[in-house]
């Protein structure tokens, strides 16, 4: 058994949050260590030596005082700069990202590729691409955590929250949940198996039964009665879901929102809340009626609605039917 | 010394007292006199019985939590009996122990004492405080011989609302009432503190530690009725199905944490800087030498306690909450170090050319010094947003708040306990013993937590049953440690006890300290003083005029302070 004190180095992102926690570290080690210093020397250099003696009539001193509120101010904002550059470089999704649905639920974790394939307390990826997750949780918060790749996302009933990571070396990295979820949280664990491109194609082609997500979705879309209102001419009760995904759409407020994959999934739970322009408050709640493994094959149906509706990059090809989109900065 | 004090102007000090001399503990007798008293003294005495059980009962469970750890496997207890002794120990500490610690009892001790006072603003609604969190206290325990609450003290719903199948709202209710007596304590220290002071008791010769105890009282104020509200709302949820954080309901989880951190952030200021009040006066006590930066210390309880309200977000980053709300939260947690820092070099500069002496008292504000440092630096990792994504929820959280909460207010209020021992009984300890404690404290909590910090980073989460082998050694180092830190808290229970029998009889001023309350007699008269005194000079204003009593003189009346010099800060 190896007992380790820094954990594994596995994501294009782990060496630069570990650099800032060394810098952190050095920062700390240095001002701990001048303190407990300077308490030390001072105790036994000033020790009291007779029994009536009083320290020296020194109240304070204004260059001091300025001083140690100065710099340590400027230390702590080069950290905030540094800590903020690296959130970001977290929070934003690179445009070719291979995109994996995550659902949480006490006590496992289900993952959802594009292609159909399912897995639980697992998570296959592939090296040397990015790799984006739309987490979602059916029941209570949990927490995606994979400590190698320094990444770490809550899943939150109600909404859909993304991370992503970029794997940089083939092996089997922990996956824990990092958000109490009651009794077997400690249980809500797994791997994430990080593979070659070439072995991950031939474990994708490992056979899923209801074809791809976006044609399961169709099917729900048509299972649920989706398209007696969405059915794509202008005379329907509903929007047409064609070329949306991406886009920006005006509300019957004048708002404008982005149609990502949160306003689709708000759009099935809670019509009402941010209603099209042009359209009649008609469209009955989904809640209930559709889990969060259907949510994700739906939107994934509407996104493949839009293919090359919005900026067209190469998709990756290991991944049919996965539609980059201009990323949002905001996670 | 033979000049006149100036709280007793007719100069009966040098009089030699008719014994037995009355004082708080033997005006009036008997159990009614005690629980029907308004006297804030024996009201701190009440506070310090109940929560020093409370104490026990939160380190069984943390002792629990420890030995279940020893092992990757879940095999001490069961996933259930783990996580309700997780939660029940992360509710008792930090409701029940070390939010009225230092305040309910050593507040509601010296404060009053310390500005020349007879008693608090409000001596029925003090003691009011002490029956509303004797009524949570038995609320909780109920809860608990019912078994207990599996949802962590966050209370995080929809898990607390709709998940969790334990006594949920008995032990919100629990803090929901144990919350008043906060709020009363708050209001009493404000207006005590505005309205009781002594003449020539100027803001700016108040004691630090008042000045500490008057930020608190303002968060405990402001804040605390939001924590009330929350909690009514997840009592609202979870018996009426009143949709307001389950989103099957069409509530929102997050905005509960929005709610719960509004206040649970300024409730670590809330444990923190009466601690931070009393290592300002051991430092100044030990060194006999005026604080250095004044004005600086007390000006950064009130900045510690306003910017407190404003950095709660640093919890949510991992949330999925807006970038830019994230942005503002991080600078605003890293802006919040800063008066910390202010503080612990100031202490540290205060010992430079000090008288300083290494009694008990001492040892625990040094070692608060030192792990405290260690504490508030280590939440300069966790404000920093992108390492914060890799360690928010796991073990690297639990140790940077344990440096602070343990490490940090609980060996304050050890180093309190013993400090102001000698005036709040008249007896004294055994020395010897006591200084061995102090250094098993900081030697079991160091062996403790800070294997924590590096099982933190390796990514162990916080409130796990079981884990994965590899974290098996640090886990073991740290239940060691526990271990070592259980005796350091077993043995000023047993010498502390033992001096309240046998301990040698205390004078007036064992520690030669400055102070109204070592001005007055030991232990003090029912009205705290037998006339009221004048001040005329700053806090901490040694001068060798101050007769030094020698520690473990039985003389009363020596200790004289005089001089009518006014010298500014």
């Amino acid at each position: 058994m190896t007992f380790p004190f820094m954990p594994e180095q596995a994501s294009t992102m782990a060496a630069s949050v570990d650099n800032l926690f060394f810098f952190l570290l050095a920062v700390s080690a240095f001002f701990a260590v001048l303190i407990a210093v300077l308490v030390v020397v001072f105790a036994v250099k000033y020790r009291r030596v007779h029994e009536a003696s009083v320290g020296a009539p020194i109240h304070g001193g204004l260059v001091l005082e300025l001083t140690w509120t100065i710099i340590p101010l400027g230390i702590a904002m080069v950290m905030f700069v540094w800590g903020a550059s690296v959130y970001f470089d977290l929070a934003r999704v690179p445009q070719n990202a291979v995109e994996i649905y995550i659902t949480g639920k006490r006590w496992m974790w289900k993952a959802q590729h594009l292609t159909g394939q399912k897995e639980i307390n697992a998570l296959h990826v592939p090296v040397g691409q990015p790799v984006k997750l739309i987490i979602q949780s059916e029941d209570v918060i949990h927490s995606f955590f994979i400590p190698a790749f320094r990444a770490k996302m809550d899943a939150v009933p109600g909404r859909i929250t993304t991370m992503w990571f970029e794997a940089t070396k083939p092996g089997r990295y922990h996956l824990f949940c990092a958000e109490y979820c009651g009794t077997n949280h400690s249980g809500m664990t797994g791997y994430v198996e990080v593979m070659e491109p070439s072995a991950f194609q031939t474990w994708l082609g490992g056979g899923a039964q209801e074809g791809s997500l976006a044609e399961a979705g169709e099917q729900l879309f048509n299972k649920l009665g989706c398209a007696t209102c969405h059915s794509g001419d202008s005379q329907a009760r509903g929007p047409n879901l064609e070329g949306v995904f991406g886009t920006t759409v005006t509300l019957a407020n004048g708002q404008q929102v982005l149609f990502d994959e949160e306003y689709a999934r708000e759009s099935i739970l809670n019509p009402q809340a941010k209603m099209v322009e042009g359209y009649l408050p008609l469209m009955p709640t989904f809640q209930g009626l559709v889990n969060e493994e259907g949510l994700a094959q739906l939107i994934e149906y509407v996104k493949s609605l839009s293919q090359g509706g919005a900026t067209p990059t190469p998709t990756p090809a290991a991944v049919p039917g996965s539609t980059p989109k201009p990323q949002p900065s905001d996670p | 010394m033979h000049d006149v004090r100036s709280t007793d102007p007719e100069g009966e000090a040098f009089q030699t007292e008719v014994q037995p001399r009355v004082h708080y503990l033997n005006a009036t007798h008997g159990i009614a006199a005690w629980l029907l008293t308004k006297d804030h003294k024996r009201i701190g005495l009440l506070y310090l019985f109940a929560i020093s059980v409370f104490f026990l009962i939160g380190g069984v469970f943390a002792m629990l939590v420890r030995l279940e750890l020893l092992t990757p496997e879940g095999d001490l207890l069961s996933s259930e009996a783990y996580n309700t002794a997780f939660s029940m120990h992360g509710i008792i500490m930090v409701f029940f122990f070390l939010v009225p610690s230092i305040p309910a009892v050593f507040g509601n001790f010296f404060l009053p004492i310390m500005i020349g006072a007879k008693d608090v603003a409000f001596p029925k609604l003090n003691l009011m405080s002490w029956y509303i969190a004797m009524i949570a206290g038995f609320m909780i325990l109920t809860t608990l011989l019912m078994g207990g609450v599996d949802t962590g003290w966050t209370f995080y719903p929809p898990y607390s609302t709709t998940g969790s199948t334990s006594n949920v709202v008995l032990a919100a209710l629990a803090i929901f009432v144990m919350g008043f007596s906060s709020i009363l304590t708050g209001l009493n220290f404000i207006v005590t503190v505005h309205t009781m002071r002594a003449p020539g008791m100027t803001w700016g010769r108040l004691p630090l530690f008042v000045w500490a105890q008057y930020a608190t009282s303002l968060i405990m104020v402001l804040g605390t009725p939001v924590l009330a509200i929350t909690l009514g709302l997840v009592f609202a949820e979870r018996v009426f199905h009143f949709g307001i954080f389950d989103p099957k309901l069409g509530g929102d989880p997050i905005l509960f944490q929005h709610l719960f951190w509004f206040y649970s952030h300024p409730a670590v200021y809330i444990m923190i800087l009466p601690g931070m009040g009393v290592i300002s006066e051991l430092v100044a006590a030990f060194s006999r030498k005026q604080v250095f930066g004044y004005n600086f210390i007390a000006a950064s309880s009130l900045a510690i306690a306003i910017v407190g309200f404003l950095v709660w977000g640093h919890h949510l980053f991992t949330s999925g909450q807006s970038a830019y709300a994230a942005l503002v939260f991080s600078v605003l947690s890293f802006i919040v170090a800063i008066p910390s820092a202010i503080k612990v070099f100031n202490w540290t500069a205060t010992l430079y050319r000090g008288s300083i002496s290494l009694q008990s008292p001492m040892l625990y504000a040094l070692g608060f010094i030192g792990l405290f440092t260690i504490g508030g630096l280590t939440g300069l990792f966790l404000a920093a947003l992108g390492l914060d994504l890799h360690m928010q929820d796991t073990y690297f959280v639990i140790a940077h708040f344990h440096y602070i909460m343990v490490g940090g207010t609980l060996l304050a209020y050890l180093g309190a306990l013993h400090y102001w021992w000698p005036k709040i009984t008249g007896r004294l300890y055994t020395e010897g013993w006591a200084k061995v404690a102090a250094v098993t404290v900081f030697v079991g909590f160091n062996l403790t937590f800070f294997p924590q910090f590096l099982v933190g980073y390796l990514g162990m989460p916080r409130r796990y049953h079981a884990y994965v082998p590899e974290f098996q050694v640090l886990n073991v180092l740290s239940t060691a440690g526990a271990s070592i830190l259980a005796i350091g808290f077993i043995l000023p229970a047993c010498y502390l006890l033992h001096s309240l029998f046998k301990g040698e009889i205390a004078g007036r001023n064992p520690w030669g300290a400055y102070g109204l309350e070592w001005d007055t007699t030991t232990p003090p008269p029912p009205s705290n003083f037998e006339v009221t005194p004048i001040v005329t000079r700053p806090a901490y204003a040694y001068t060798h005029a101050d007769v030094v009593e020698p520690y473990g003189g039985t003389t009363e009346g020596s200790g004289e302070s005089g001089g009518q010099e006014v010298r500014s800060v």
